[in-house]
C-alpha cells in the first residue's frame, strides 16, 4: 500500500513567536537567542541574508548586528511552548495519526487521504495556522518520512512551490533535478560526520544516496543507512510514534549570568537544577538510578584558571523524590567543588531511568517511606502547578539568584501570564 | 497477612477510613470528584448519580481555547460599545470577522481594538474618527472579539 506522510513545521519558530505578538519585528533581520543571550538559535530570513549562522554565538555578530540594525531577543520559552501546543492541537484535527516530532514540527498520517487534492488540504493547514496563530508553516508530504522532511525541505527553499510540496506529485525529471540540487547533509539522519563519510564514498547530493545501492551501504554504514535509503525511494520503514517514549536521560543545566565563585551559590543552582530534574522524572512516572553532577569554568575566558569536574552516584534505590535527589547531587558537589575558581556553568542529569512501576526495593529500604514520599511529591508538584512554579521548594535552592540567567530583552509572557497579555489601542 | 487484614492494620495505624486508602492506593482515582469517597460501609449519596461539571467562567467566554488570545484594553475610542481601559478582550482568531462586529485589527504595526465597517475601522466614542484602510499602511484583521471581562476592585 503508498503511503502518504506530511511533515508540517513552522518557519523560524521563535521568531515567528515573537512576531506574531510584536508586528514591528516583521520584515526586520531579528534573531532569537539562546539561553544566557548566549548563540543564535532561531533567525528571521532577513538575518539570514546577512549571513548570520545557527549557533554563532552572538558576542561576535556584534559588528554586523550594530551595521545593520539586527534586533536580537532572549529566548521566551513560556510563549515557544504554548504556540506550539496550538499549533500541534490544530493539526491534530487534520489526521487521526500524529507524531509531535519536536517543538516546532509534527508528522501526520495522511495514508488513505489520496482521493482528496493534498496540496489544497495542505493549503488548508497553513492557512488555519496562520489565522489562528500567526505563525507560517510549511507542508512537505511523500510517501515516508524521510520523503515527506525532504518534501518540506523543498516547499521551504523554492518559492515556487509555495511553502506546500507534496513529492509524490513531482515528476520524476524535476524530483531528480532537485535532489541532484541538494547536499547529502540535507537527508533526515545524515548528519556532519556521515556526511563526511558519504562523501569520500562519492555521494555527494542527494540523488546520489537515493541511487546508490543498499546493500553496499548497510555494509558500509549501517542498517539505518540502508532504511535511509529505502526511505528515499518510497518504500516506508519508519513508522510513525504516536508516543514519544519515556526519556532515558533527564538534563538540567545552565549557564550563570555571572561567574560564581562560593559553595553556596553553586549548591543553590544545583539544587534548583536538581528540583526542576525531578519534577520533569515525576511527570513522565519513571524513577532514576544515577545522578550526575557537573561544574565548570568559563572555556571562553582562557586567561583565567580553568577548572571542570564531574561526580556521578548510583542510588542505593532508585528514586524520584526532590529531597533524596538533592542531598545526593550536594554530596557530589562537595566532592568535586573546588574554591577559588570563577565557575560559569553547573549542570545536573539523571540517567538509568526506569519507570516507577518496575521498582525493586532494596532489602533496607520501607516501602512505606516510599508511599509517603510519593505523596508528598505529588502535592508539592500540585502546588507549584497551581500557584506558580517554586511557591514551594527546597530551601537550599536559596531565595535571591544573583548568578542567575542573563535575559536581557525577553518579550512579554503574552499568553501565559496575566500581567503580560498583549495590549490593543482603543 | 490477608488484603483485608492489610487494609485494617493500615486503618488502625493511620487512624484513617478505609475509603481513603483506597484514594491513597491509585493515585489517578483522586483525580475525578470523590462524591462516593465515604460509601464503603454506608448508604449511597442520592446525588451520586447527578454529578456535573460546575460552571466556569473559561467554559462560557471561550469558545476555541486553541484560538482564542486574551488582550487588555488602553484607550476610551470603545466606551460605548461598553469597553474600558483597562478591559480584558477574549479573541478568538478562528472567527472570520464580518461587518459590524468589534475585532482586533494591526494597524501601521499596533494593535487596535474597533467596530469593523466598510473598509474602515470604527469607533465607539464621537470623540474619535474613523481610520480608513486607505491612510494605513499595512491593516491586518487578526480576529473578532467574542467576549470582555473586567474585575472590580
Amino acid at each position: 500500500m503508498i503511503r502518504t506522510i506530511a511533515l508540517i513545521d513552522v518557519n523560524n519558530f521563535y521568531v515567528s513567536c515573537e512576531r506574531a505578538f510584536n508586528p514591528r519585528l516583521k520584515h526586520q533581520p531579528v534573531v532569537v537567542l539562546s539561553n544566557n543571550d548566549g548563540c543564535v538559535i532561531s533567525r528571521s530570513n532577513e538575518a539570514k541574508a546577512l549571513g548570520i549562522k545557527m549557533g554563532e554565538p552572538w558576542f561576535r555578530c556584534q559588528a554586523i548586528a550594530k551595521q545593520y540594525g539586527i534586533q536580537a531577543l532572549s529566548s521566551n520559552y513560556a510563549l515557544y511552548a504554548d504556540m506550539s501546543n496550538r499549533v500541534m492541537a490544530i493539526l491534530a484535527d487534520f489526521s487521526p495519526q500524529q507524531e509531535v516530532y519536536s517543538i516546532d514540527e509534527c508528522f501526520l498520517d495522511l495514508t488513505g487521504f489520496e482521493k482528496k487534492d493534498l496540496l489544497v488540504y495542505g493549503k488548508s493547514m497553513r492557512e488555519r495556522i496562520l489565522k489562528w496563530t500567526g505563525l507560517p508553516v510549511c507542508v512537505g508530504m511523500g510517501s515516508t518520512k524521510t520523503q515527506a522532511k525532504l518534501a518540506n525541505n523543498i516547499a521551504k527553499k523554492n518559492i515556487k512551490f509555495n511553502s506546500i510540496c507534496n513529492l509524490y506529485k513531482v515528476v520524476d525529471e524535476e524530483k531528480n533535478h532537485l535532489f541532484r540540487a541538494m547536499e547529502v547533509g540535507e537527508v533526515w539522519g545524515v548528519g556532519r560526520r556521515l556526511t563526511l563519510k558519504l562523501k569520500a564514498h562519492g555521494i555527494n547530493t542527494v540523488l546520489d544516496l537515493k541511487q546508490a545501492n543498499p546493500t553496499y551501504l548497510r555494509r558500509e554504514f549501517g542498517v539505518v543507512m540502508e532504511k535511509t535509503v529505502h526511505e528515499l525511494n518510497g518504500t516506508l520503514c519508519i513508522e510513525l510514534e504516536e508516543v514519544t517514549p519515556p526519556r532515558k536521560q533527564i538534563l538540567s543545566s545552565r549557564s550563570f549570568g555571572y561567574s560564581v565563585r562560593d559553595y553556596q551559590s553553586l549548591a543553590a543552582s544545583i539544587t534548583l537544577y536538581m528540583s526542576r530534574a525531578a519534577e520533569k522524572l515525576r511527570s513522565q512516572g519513571s524513577l532514576a538510578n544515577l545522578i550526575q553532577v557537573y561544574i565548570r569554568t568559563s572555556p571562553f575566558k582562557l586567561d583565567q584558571a580553568q577548572y571542570s569536574n564531574s561526580m556521578t552516584i548510583p542510588l542505593a534505590t532508585p528514586s524520584d523524590d526532590t529531597r533524596q535527589l538533592v542531598k545526593v547531587a550536594l554530596l557530589a558537589l562537595k566532592e568535586i567543588y573546588r574554591p577559588r575558581y570563577n565557575y560559569a556553568k553547573a549542570g545536573v542529569s539523571l540517567s538509568d531511568i526506569i519507570p516507577k512501576s518496575s521498582i525493586q526495593f532494596d532489602f533496607f529500604a520501607s516501602p512505606e517511606n516510599s508511599s509517603r514520599s510519593t505523596a508528598l511529591m505529588t502535592i508539592m508538584d500540585k502546588i507549584n502547578v497551581k500557584m506558580g512554579r517554586e511557591s514551594i521548594k527546597l530551601a537550599s535552592e536559596g531565595f535571591d539568584r544573583p548568578w542567575q540567567m542573563k535575559q536581557g530583552s525577553k518579550s512579554p509572557n503574552y499568553t501565559t501570564s496575566w500581567k503580560d497579555i498583549l495590549s490593543a489601542q482603543a | 497477612m490477608s488484603p483485608l487484614n492489610l487494609l485494617r492494620s493500615y486503618t488502625r495505624k493511620n487512624n484513617t477510613n478505609v475509603a481513603e486508602v483506597f484514594v491513597r492506593v491509585s493515585n489517578k482515582s483522586a483525580e475525578i470528584p470523590l462524591f462516593g469517597s465515604k460509601v464503603a460501609a454506608g448508604f449511597p449519596s442520592p446525588a451520586a448519580d447527578h454529578i456535573e461539571v460546575r460552571l466556569s467562567a473559561d467554559q462560557y467566554l471561550v469558545k476555541n481555547p486553541t484560538a482564542t488570545y486574551f488582550v487588555r484594553v488602553k484607550g476610551d475610542s470603545m466606551v460605548n460599545a461598553g469597553i474600558y481601559s483597562g478591559d480584558v478582550l477574549v479573541v478568538d482568531r478562528s472567527v472570520e470577522p464580518s461587518i459590524g462586529q468589534i475585532i482586533l485589527a494591526e494597524v501601521d504595526g499596533e494593535f487596535t481594538v474597533k467596530y469593523l465597517g466598510q473598509n474602515q475601522l470604527v469607533p465607539a466614542n464621537s470623540h474619535y474618527s474613523a481610520i480608513s484602510f486607505d491612510e494605513a499602511d499595512t491593516v491586518a484583521l487578526i480576529g473578532v472579539v467574542t467576549g470582555s471581562m473586567r474585575k472590580f476592585p
